[in-house]
């Protein structure tokens, strides 16, 4: 029994990326055809050559079909993936360990969602049939309970713990403002964040992910193939996925100044990549900032700050794009919104432009012989949730 | 019209009484700015947004249960004239949040306050153990009489023999003067009801209510001057109010009818008057209830030995004193006479019937589960232990009357809700479980870390015309809750 992950075993030879906004005059079919286009062209194959196909959408469309039918594969393997925001992610991990498998020789991993046809504002799960008593508060809320959590427990005042989130929040929007992919491209002061009204708690709506239609994927082959398709692969280091038992929720010793599942997912990510301070080895990172109080906790579990003090490194710029250790350094969930199965996906598109040199200029990470960076999800509430972390690296070893 | 005095000797009386007001009060003075007509002087009570008769009736018959060690009903019997559904019985939901045997019968009647005080002369009457529920949602149209002078509220009383408890109030007997005459009418599903000219139904009411107290004093061997506390109940206010005088009382007798401060709580008011009697009545004390629907009810009792030492678990008196004011037009929001924009997001989807059945004990009665071995309390119950991972090794937790004190919370303004915004707690409930739960009667103002707070029975909302029954929390507030918590 364990945890071995498939360190350099598997690399990706191609991705694409769809813009994420509110793409009205797309549908599922549309955003697939063109991911999957930038990304087939990305690695000079065409879709024939893809032995297997996973796609991954929270709901949007159902079963493989969704993808063989507006792609017209013939008699591929589709499997449809769903494992909330992770959805993404794990379509690729999926696709990855097919490969390493020795199953297939070439693989694709696409995620999708489709959100702003459903006439709401907001991301609303599928109801599922139940009793009537499950929560029915929004994520906002849920996420809310982290901030007053952190502050009393560290001691840091409403005041700060504010100046705080408003600079995960600045940050982010300024990385996405210098992103033509981005939803959002416009940078916003953190007094003007700081001074929305609340929507949960004390969340304005700055301190919450946006909404957006889109699909990215990414084209996976053995390491040793990689050559083959690009000059430029990235080499997967690890894949680590946790579903939590949701014991958080129920569990009086629990506090919402951290988040279990995904401490467990660092160390078992950290262990397969062999990183063991990932403070100085991570040249960037790409994580789930739905909201602003999840960025922060997340420094902590992601072990990029110590317990108790990721406040202070916020403040300090430690995070920010010519930060120490720049973290969503393409806008994040902030900038970009949230189409569910897509979002994992989206972060792993941003490594593979940073750490192969190829992102744009004024917001390139600084290259300073890091060659590593982290993607991670998460989905579901504090307490309640799963949690995803790919480490990525540009060379072998 | 008939009438028919009897006297009893079986024993059989009150063994417990409870009633339940909720926690919002209309001022009448603010309804005639808006509606241009009505009101009045005083308050009413008002029924939550997330609160229908079913509810109101589980609150009472938790308090009368409670206050009642050993109480073990052998049926209960339900009334009200604003039911939460038709063509099913809405007292098997009160049966659910009790906990009440499979094998206790348990049945609804309906159509007038009237039903109520039949139920209970039923329970008097009969053999075994029984819990009178009555409860009503009392409207009108904006600026009606019906709307000033109603209230919402439930009562519960435990009747019974000797054998099954000390009687509170031994039944010495009563009458009935039963008349058909429509001075009040509704069809089924308007939200008013009309009224013949008010001298009519006076007089008739008048000419039952004497007819019946003189038939059930002569039943009893009692005289009117021998009653030491005497209540009226019914929906016409002037023959209420003109029979309490004419009924030979002794100046000081004739007890508040609650107008005032309560409003007529239809079904539940017999109960509800009842029950501020009983807590004011000393031993041996002849008590009167005199309702009047559809003719005339008289029952009269006698408070014994064990009233004294009778602890309810929320007075009438003190439940009075704890409302808070709502706005008149939240009122009607919440009563479904001023439609407001929803919130624009899904409507919740319907309950799943099967999912609901499977999950009887802790939709309805919030029961938990607690592992033997390692003491971790689930709530909800779950069969694989979060701690040690036992299979199918847990233990019942009742935790309908377990406070809990807020952990941190949270002020939700997009989730849906008939009256937004949602205030959400995490809490850690006395007995080691913890529960993310939706706080009701606040402001959300109001909460903070800390406080304490106590579950109760709401309906969370409707799809598809099923109700979602489930628990809330709200603030500790009463004497005796403060006390325990």
């Amino acid at each position: 029994m364990g945890s071995h992950g498939i360190k350099d075993r598997v690399a990706i030879v191609g991705m694409g990326c769809t813009p994420f906004v509110e793409h009205w005059d797309r549908g599922t079919d549309d955003l697939l055809i063109e991911a999957t286009a930038e990304a087939f062209a990305d690695a000079g194959v065409r879709k024939e050559q893809v032995d297997a196909y996973w796609l991954g959408t929270a709901q949007s469309g159902m079963s493989g079909l969704t993808l063989a039918k507006p792609l017209q594969l013939q008699g591929k393997p589709v499997t449809r993936v769903e494992n909330m925001c992770a959805t993404g992610s794990d379509a690729l991990r999926q696709a990855a360990y097919a490969v390493a498998s020795g199953a297939y020789d070439v693989a694709m991993a696409v995620g999708v969602e489709k959100v702003k046809d459903g006439g709401f504002q907001g991301l609303n799960a599928f109801p599922i049939p139940g009793d009537g008593t499950a929560r029915t508060l929004t994520a906002a809320a849920m996420f809310s309970m982290v901030v007053p959590a952190y502050g009393e427990k560290y001691g840091v005042s409403e005041g700060e713990m504010r100046e705080v989130l408003s600079h995960i929040a600045a940050k982010n929007h300024y990385n996405g403002a210098r992103n033509p992919r981005a939803q959002f491209r416009k940078e916003i002061a953190a007094e003007k964040i700081s001074a929305m009204p609340k929507l949960a708690g004390q969340l304005g709506v700055f301190d919450c992910a946006g909404v957006a239609d889109g699909a990215a994927a990414a084209i996976v082959v053995r390491a040793e193939d990689a050559h083959l398709y690009t000059d430029k692969p990235l080499y997967i280091k690890a894949l680590s996925l946790v579903a939590g038992n949701g014991s958080g929720v129920i569990d009086p010793e629990y506090d919402y100044t951290t988040f279990r599942e995904i401490a467990a997912c660092a160390e078992d990510a950290y262990r397969q990549a062999g990183v063991t301070d990932p403070r100085e080895e991570l040249a960037m990172a790409e994580v789930h900032d739905c909201f602003t109080p999840t960025e922060l906790v997340l420094m902590e579990d992601l072990r990029f700050a110590d317990r108790g003090t990721a406040w202070k490194d916020v403040l300090a710029g430690a995070f920010d794009l010519d930060g120490r250790l720049p973290v969503n350094p393409d806008g994040g969930l902030k900038s970009f919104g949230h189409p569910v199965g897509a979002s994992g996906l989206r972060m792993m598109f941003e490594a593979w432009l940073q750490l192969r040199g190829v992102a744009p200029a004024e917001r390139r990470i600084p290259a300073d012989g890091r060659k590593l960076a982290l993607t991670h999800n998460l989905g579901g509430y504090p307490g309640d949730m799963v949690s995803f972390i790919s480490i990525l690296g540009n060379e072998l070893g | 019209m008939t009438t028919d005095g009897t006297a009893v000797s079986t024993g059989r009386g009150i063994l417990g009484y409870g009633a339940y007001l909720p926690y919002r009060r209309l001022d009448r003075k603010t309804i005639a700015a808006v509606a241009g007509t009505g009101g009045g002087r005083g308050t009413r009570t008002v029924a939550s947004f997330d609160e229908d008769t079913t509810t109101l009736g589980v609150e009472a018959a938790r308090n009368t249960l409670r206050a009642t060690p050993g109480a073990d009903p052998r049926a209960l019997l339900f009334a009200t004239v604003a039911p939460a559904y038709t063509d099913r019985t809405n007292a098997t939901a009160i049966h659910a949040a009790l906990r009440l045997d499979g094998s206790v019968p348990a049945m609804d009647a309906g159509g007038s306050v009237r039903s109520a005080a039949g139920l209970l002369r039923l329970a008097l009457t009969g053999a075994d153990s029984a819990l009178v529920v009555g409860a009503d949602i009392r409207v009108g149209l904006p600026g009606s009489p019906d709307e000033a002078a109603g209230g919402d509220g439930a009562s519960a009383l435990l009747v019974g023999g000797p054998a099954d408890g000390p009687v509170l109030a031994e039944y010495l007997g009563g009458a009935a003067a039963t008349a058909e005459f429509v001075d009040r009418w509704r069809t089924p599903g308007d939200v008013r009801s009309k009224l013949w000219e008010e001298k009519f139904g006076e007089n008739n009411y008048l000419a039952a209510g004497r007819r019946a107290w003189t038939d059930a004093l002569k039943a009893t061997g009692l005289t009117a001057d021998g009653v030491d506390h005497a209540v009226v109940a019914g929906l016409h206010g002037r023959a209420v109010a003109g029979l309490g005088r004419r009924l030979g009382l002794r100046e000081g007798v004739l007890g508040d009818d609650l107008s005032g401060t309560v409003g007529n709580t239809g079904a539940a008011h017999p109960g509800l008057l009842l029950a501020a009697t009983l807590e004011a009545a000393a031993p041996g004390a002849v008590i009167a209830l005199v309702v009047l629907s559809d003719g005339a009810d008289v029952f009269l009792f006698r408070a014994g030995e064990a009233l004294a030492a009778y602890r309810p678990t929320r007075t009438v008196t003190e439940q009075i004193a704890g409302g808070a004011p709502l706005p008149y037009g939240k009122y009607l929001a919440w009563r479904g006479l001023l439609p407001v924009e929803p919130p624009r997001r899904p409507e919740p989807a319907r309950t799943s019937s099967s999912a609901a059945v499977r999950s009887v004990d802790w939709k309805y009665g919030f029961v938990g589960a607690r592992d033997r071995e390692s003491g971790a309390v689930h709530l909800p119950p779950q069969r694989v232990s979060m701690t040690g991972g036992n299979l199918d090794d847990m233990e019942p937790v009742p935790t309908a009357d377990v406070l809990g004190t807020v952990k941190t919370f949270t002020v939700d303004r997009m989730a849906y809700s008939p009256s937004p915004p949602v205030v959400f707690a995490v809490v850690d409930f006395d007995n080691g479980g913890r529960l993310p739960i939706e706080l009701t009667d606040m402001d959300a103002s109001e909460v903070a870390i800390g406080d304490r707070v106590e579950p109760t029975f709401r309906r969370l909302g409707t799809a598809d015309g099923i109700h979602n029954y489930f628990w809330k929390a709200r603030p500790v507030r009463t004497a005796r809750a403060a006390e325990e918590a």
